[in-house]
């Protein structure tokens, strides 16, 4: 692992917030898979956008090179950090913009806080954002006396509910339509009694509620999707047009944004505005695009600031395997196709990045021994569907494997009693180190048989391995191994095998198979 | 040709057959298949469960029993070992710091082939029945296991070879491509996430009404046929390996779903 100084204090600083496991991923979704409504919503609306992704992007016949270059610019953009930071903030505050550095998720909710208080207000509203949800900002502003109003619809409905997202693009994804309409009944000020739960009532209802906040609102917040280090801008990618209102009406904007978002020139967001609404929403565009500079005289905004969010990106960037994770564009592609996601939905991984780039991502930012998030690249079958849709082509298998990785070595030689799977690991490496331990082992395989039964199969095994069979028989192993079959086979001196053969004598292990 | 044959453990110790099935194919082609005595396993257990420093001996055993011979290519009847050996094993000699290793290891992965992979691109299988004297006269699907399919980019080789099979009906399996939620140690580690996505892939072959499902990863296949077996559907798993090596003459069984071991003799 090599360190990759970023000009920024010392490494490396973990982030905190959201960002956490609060108990093991297989517990929580263990919880989470008995939710049937749950995997009823998501099998049916990750399937949906599953389907509308591919036939957008099979229509780009320069997707793959698409992905190559978002990777090349991401990867260019990690290797001098430093520098386009250095060179954004000179030609954001050229522009009348303001600065703020913040090493840790506190850091930056204390600088947002006094922003506002230096308005003399007590309410702001919200684009979407997941910086801010990494951070806790609401929960923050709230312990503060500020509310925070959440624009976008879903995380309206989400922020009305008292609930979490579960998908960092359509965060309300876990509920229907009936049940936005009860949310909306109980939590709405001065909503009509009879509701129903008809799409377009339940939208009319949520623009007339947000209309009041968005005028009478003195203070924004937002996110930014990308940043522009050659010219100072601020980019927001949305689908409502919520975020256009909060970026323009208000005095004051405040916008909080991890320092990897940026891109060298405005020429980069050629591909971004290509990968991205097609990667998030299946859209060939999204509805809107702001990009804002500055400050323009007598024009929106008039008071600007940006928060730039380290929060343990700097340790991540230290991670030679594992940084490309910073690459992310929050498309939430890779979970829409990832079967563990679409089983167990995004609560069960914590952090407010839920599916597989969450597990890797909350590990990084956090260190892998924080809380439970050691669970987290676990909560994988390796099955590469993620490294396929991803737009910028970060190997999450592999970092997922890597992680892994760290996860065993953070626990060598610290417990008192190595785990059944430690233990496993060993008596298997022995096993499988050498072509003649295996022989021996195999030797071993008509126990197997005689622990089968009649049946030919088992059903029932003790310790961890009792997870395989609560729901998948194991096979009664043959009579003999294809090593021992061969041998036989061969035995004559001139089989072209013989030598190198160490597997001790031919002799019969077991009933015969196949008389 | 000189063919060294990497049985891989699992096939090994517990499908024997699909070997044997592999050793058949091969000779009919009329090629010589060898079979490295000191091999035992790719490792990717260890690699993938975290156990970089426990899978280093198995990669180094690898590496060593496949270059004690002379042979022209390797082949695994399996697409995530041979996966494991082209492109883990060269990364955990690195992890470890062992340059000369990783040299070695990508050396002995450049001449391994997937079975379908070497059957297709090297050895110019098209027509299976034609050239191998294949007859299987069974309704099957057939499930392509991740690994095939996105580290091997393996496409419809499996699939077009089975296609080609005298006798064989193909029904197409829905959302084949949706992952058996195997997973090596994931099946034990996230055993209820698994048992979801094993649920709803053994559904999906249910419903085509096929007798037996059939993949090129043995580990996929065990553990898509435990769930059979444990389901009492009737249906059951076989390697595309004994479909191919099945001949009119000698067909091979399908015998329930505790097919799982009892296989056929090859040759
Ligand atoms: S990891 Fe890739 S696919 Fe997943 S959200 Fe980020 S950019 Fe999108």
């Amino acid at each position: 692992m090599s360190g990759t100084f970023l000009g920024m204090p010392s490494l490396p600083v973990f982030g905190i917030g959201n960002l956490h496991e609060h108990e093991p991923f297989p517990k929580a979704a263990h919880r989470e898979l008995g939710n049937t409504q749950l995997r009823a919503n998501l099998g049916h609306a990750t399937r949906t956008i599953r389907d509308k992704r591919l036939a957008v992007v099979s229509e780009l016949p320069d997707w793959e090179e698409l992905r190559d270059a978002g990777r090349a610019v991401k990867e260019s953009v990690m290797a001098r950090l430093p520098e386009l930071l250095e060179q954004f903030e000179a030609n954001f505050t050229a522009r009348g913009g303001t600065i703020h550095w913040a090493r840790d998720a506190g850091e930056a909710n204390r600088i947002v806080a006094s922003l506002i208080r230096e308005q003399g207000a007590d309410e702001v509203v919200k684009v979407k954002s997941m910086a801010t949800q990494e951070i806790g900002l609401n929960e923050y502003l709230e312990e503060q006396g500020i509310a925070a109003f959440e624009t976008d619809l879903a995380e309206l409905i989400v922020q009305l509910d008292h609930d979490k997202p579960s998908h960092i693009l359509v965060p309300a994804i876990h509920k229907n339509r009936t049940q936005v309409r009860d949310i909306f009944l109980r939590e709405m000020e001065g909503v009509d009694p009879e509701l129903t739960n008809e799409p377009a009532r339940l939208a009319a209802a949520a623009r007339a509620h947000l209309r009041r906040k968005f005028l009478s609102a003195k203070v924004a917040v937002s996110g930014a999707n990308f940043a522009l280090a050659d010219s100072g801008t601020l980019a927001v990618v949305e689908s409502e047009g919520n975020g256009r209102m909060c970026l323009t009406l208000p005095e004051t904007l405040i916008t909080v944004m991890g320092v990897e978002k940026l891109l060298p020139a405005w020429e980069d967001l050629e591909v971004f505005m290509q990968l991205l609404p097609r990667s998030s929403t299946g859209e060939r565009m999204n509805p809107y695009t702001s990009l804002w500079t500055g400050v323009t005289p007598d024009d929106g905004p008039q008071n600007v600031h940006l928060v730039l969010l380290d929060n343990g990106r700097s340790a991540a960037l230290a991670d030679e395997m594992g940084r490309s994770a910073l690459h992310c564009i929050r498309c939430s592609a890779c979970m829409n196709v990832c079967p563990v996601y679409e089983r167990t939905g995004g609560h069960a991984y914590g952090s407010t990045y839920p599916g597989p780039i969450g597990a890797i991502l909350s590990p990084l930012l956090t260190g892998i021994t924080a809380e439970e998030n050691n669970s987290l690249p676990y909560a994988s079958s390796l099955c590469g569907a993620c490294y396929d849709a991803c737009p910028v082509k970060i190997n999450i298998p592999d970092i997922l494997v890597h992680l892994r990785g760290e996860d065993v070595d953070s626990k060598r030689g610290k417990k008192k009693l190595p785990s059944q799977m430690d233990l496993g690991m060993k008596a298997a490496s022995w096993a499988l180190y050498s072509g003649k331990n295996l022989g021996l082992v195999e030797k071993a395989l008509p126990l197997g048989r005689i622990a089968a039964g009649p049946d030919k199969k088992i059903t029932k095994l003790p310790g961890i391995a009792a997870g395989w069979t609560q729901s998948r028989d194991i096979p009664a192993p043959p009579g003999q191994s294809f090593r021992q079959w061969w041998n036989k086979e061969h035995q004559a001196p001139a089989g072209p095998a013989a030598a190198g053969t160490d597997v001790p004598g031919a002799e019969p292990a077991g009933p015969k198979e196949n008389p | 040709m000189r063919i060294a044959l990497f049985a891989t453990c699992i096939v090994d110790a517990m499908y024997p057959s699909t070997a044997r099935a592999t050793v058949s194919i091969l000779e009919r082609l009329g090629h010589e298949v060898i079979f490295p005595g000191g091999q035992a396993c790719c490792g990717q257990m260890h690699v993938n469960s975290g156990y970089f420093k426990e899978a280093l001996p198995v990669v180094a055993n690898h590496v060593k029993a496949f270059e004690a011979d002379e042979y022209d290519v390797a082949v695994a009847p399996s697409g995530s070992c041979a996966a494991s050996v082209k492109h883990q094993h060269p990364m955990v000699a690195r992890r470890c710091g062992d340059a000369g290793l990783e040299a070695r290891a990508a050396a002995v992965g450049h001449k391994t082939y997937e079975l379908s992979q070497l059957l297709v691109d090297v050895l110019g299988v098209t027509d299976a029945a034609a050239q191998l004297g294949s007859y299987f006269p069974h309704r099957i699907t057939y499930h392509p296991s991740c690994h095939g399919m996105r580290l091997l980019r393996l496409g419809d080789r499996q699939l077009d070879l089975l296609r080609s099979v005298g006798g064989i009906e193909l029904a197409e399996l829905p959302e084949a491509e949706q992952c058996c939620g195997f997973g090596g140690t994931f099946s034990m580690k996230n055993a209820d996430v698994s048992s979801a996505m094993l649920a709803d892939k053994t559904a999906n072959i249910c419903g085509t009404g096929a007798d037996l499902c059939a993949g090129g990863d043995a580990s996929c296949l065990m553990h898509i046929g435990g769930g059979l077996s444990r389901q009492g559907s009737g249906v059951t798993t076989m390697h595309f390996a004994e479909i191919l090596a099945s001949t009119f003459e000698d067909p091979a069984a399908v015998t329930g779903d505790v097919r799982l071991t009892t296989g056929r003799t090859a040759r």
